[in-house]
């Protein structure tokens, strides 16, 4: 051991001060990266946001403009290091990119340009086409599978090199819905938990993919992180009104403080009153999301009810939404609600229709004091 | 019709005796063809793959240069070889006119930019990511180059089979760096050439359908070698 005792070990992976240019433009601005060994992290954001550029540059595949990459502590910064480090970690591509041949020539690809003897070779194609249900494809020609098969045999190929990070880029996003559910699980137990967890970065555009298998979150916006943290804080405590949006924080309200008391607050929006949880001076402009499926809708406002807010609107549009339906509202300001079909049918929602929605103080997040 | 029957009965005899004229002039061809597509493998092949795989200013330009090369006349190329080795030349010293390296020299410099302008198209068409999920996967740079080659082994093996069917094939450059002599630089089709001019007609078609022959000998082995591990 080269650390002193009680000091911890390096992270896994630090970035510090990464650039990359492409055609002369930035297109990734990161002052500070840091992966820790035994966690899966997940980068997420639109497409053009910068997740495979920043997962590319980190699997040490493209070249930054600046900045530096330690893994463990050491530098990435020579040719022979960078070829080292490519040997212990491995990138899965959001196309499966297989070559030409069998499942299992496939599979044993990496194994065969790490230089490991066969009974090695073979013993690791069997046990990772096993995890991945892959077994009875391994003498089929790669390029007759199905989008699952072949995403499944790129996995089992990236993991068969037992890396000692993993770099996944949406390898679900060109799936239907069953193959990839199947296939989530399937990479959520092969990440493995605990000390045998694999310190992984995966890119997606999905939040519920992303709370699914990361620790941790970054959110990317426009080649920058936006905001970092655990799944759920990033999720019910967005930085602002971008990461609101992106992980589904759909009513976002701004207004002015009216009345700040007991961690409670007033907020005027739209000539209505909203109640919220926060501690913003009276006068500051704020903005506040609301989830939509903490947004009750009822035809007649209640007479007795916990939820601080209820306000009157009308029904503008109604969207599916998975096994639910959005249904976005005018209350003098713009709100989306969740319903089931049947709570849709009961109310009888049609565009134009009023109602009344209502949502707890507690159900609101305050994202910026200006 | 008469004509291509006598051409045809005739062919077949000179191949089933073995004629040791007709015999010499095929090897030959065979022998000077495969050399120069060889020779334009290792040059176009290298350039073309190299060419892929990097980026600079002027790419674009050299790329249409190359994929212009594709069309090159072989008169226009015997045309330079020959003034290259002419006697006054700036390659006259080496004595090489009407020899068969200058035949090789001028074939090659046929088949290059088709061999180049292939391969640059058959290690394009590999999807761009293709190389950094090689590299990633621990490759170093030559066993990149080595999976990506094999990757793109069928249009590689196209552009091997253009450049030797345009070599084998021309007439212009052979006869004007070669000069058709017999027994030392006479190839089958400045032998074709010369039979027909002086009306052996038979002759003429005899030794191009042993042309023929050999064109689809050398395809269907390239052919087999090509297609070999792919069930259908």
């Amino acid at each position: 051991m080269s650390g002193s005792a009680g000091q911890a070990p390096p992270p896994a992976l630090e970035a510090r001060g990464l650039t990359v240019l492409r055609g002369g433009v930035q297109v990734l601005d990161l002052p500070e990266l840091v992966l820790e060994a035994g966690t899966v992290l997940a980068l997420i954001g639109p497409n053009g946001s910068g997740k495979t550029t920043l997962l590319k540059t980190l699997a040490g595949l493209q070249p930054r403009a600046s900045g530096s990459i330690r893994f463990h502590g050491r530098p990435l910064d020579t040719r022979s290091g960078l070829a080292a480090y490519r040997k212990r970690v491995t990138m899965v591509f959001q196309a499966p990119l297989l070559f030409d041949g069998t499942v299992r020539m496939n599979l044993e690809a990496g194994l065969r340009l790490h230089g490991l003897p066969v009974p090695e070779r073979e013993a690791r194609v069997l046990a990772m086409a096993r995890r991945f249900g892959i077994t009875h494809l391994l003498d089929r020609q790669a390029r007759k599978l199905s989008g699952g098969e072949a995403q499944r045999t790129s996995l089992a190929r990236a993991f068969a090199l037992e890396p000692e990070i993993l770099f996944l880029d949406e390898p679900f996003s060109a799936l239907d819905p069953p193959t990839r559910e199947a296939l989530l699980d399937d990479l959520a137990l092969a990440l493995g938990q605990g000390q045998a967890r694999t310190t992984a970065v995966l890119a997606t555009h999905d939040q519920d993919e992303a709370l699914r298998l990361a620790d941790t979150l970054a959110v990317l916006h426009q080649g920058r992180v936006v905001q970092t943290g655990r799944g759920i804080d990033v999720v019910n405590r967005p930085a602002d009104a971008f990461v609101a949006g992106f992980v589904g924080m759909e009513t976002l309200l701004a207004g002015r403080v009216t009345a700040s008391a007991g961690g409670l607050f007033r907020l005027a929006v739209g000539g209505r009153e909203v109640e919220s949880v926060g501690v913003p001076a009276p006068g500051q402009e704020v903005l506040v999301g609301v989830r939509p499926e903490n947004v009750t809708l009822s035809l007649h406002a209640a007479a007795h009810s916990s939820a601080r807010n209820s306000f009157p609107g009308t029904v503008t549009r109604i969207v599916p939404r998975g096994p639910c339906f959005k249904v976005e509202l005018d209350c003098g300001f713009a709100m989306a609600a969740f319903v089931t079909p049947r709570s849709l049918e009961e109310l009888d929602l049609v565009p134009g229709r009023q109602v009344v929605a209502s949502f707890k103080a507690t159900a609101t997040h305050l994202i910026s004091a200006r | 019709m008469g004509l291509i029957w006598e051409g045809i009965k005739q062919a077949l005899e000179l191949l089933w005796t073995l004629d040791p004229e007709v015999l010499g002039i095929t090897l030959f061809s065979l022998k000077v063809s495969i050399l120069a597509t060889l020779a334009s493998l290792a040059l176009g092949g290298g350039a073309g793959v190299a060419l892929a795989l990097s980026s600079f200013p002027g790419k674009r330009l050299l790329i249409s240069l190359i994929n212009t090369g594709m069309g090159l006349p072989p008169v226009v190329v015997g045309l330079f070889v020959l003034i290259l080795l002419w006697r006054g030349g700036p390659l006259g010293f080496l004595g090489l006119l009407y020899t068969p390296s200058a035949i090789i020299l001028a074939q090659t410099i046929i088949a290059t930019p088709i061999i180049a302008g292939i391969s640059l198209a058959a290690i394009q068409q590999l999807p761009p990511d293709l190389r950094l999920q090689i590299l990633s996967l621990g490759a170093s740079r030559r066993q990149m180059l080595r999976l990506l080659v094999r990757e793109a082994r069928l249009p590689l093996m196209a552009a091997v089979m253009a450049g030797f069917g345009g070599v084998i094939s021309e007439v212009g450059a052979s006869i004007m760096v070669g000069g058709n002599i017999k027994g030392s630089t006479r190839v089958l089709t400045t032998a074709t050439v010369m039979e027909a001019g002086k009306g052996n007609f038979d002759t003429a078609i005899a030794l191009s359908l042993i042309l023929l022959a050999l064109m689809f000998t050398v395809n269907t082995v390239l052919t087999h070698i090509q297609q070999r591990d792919r069930p259908r």
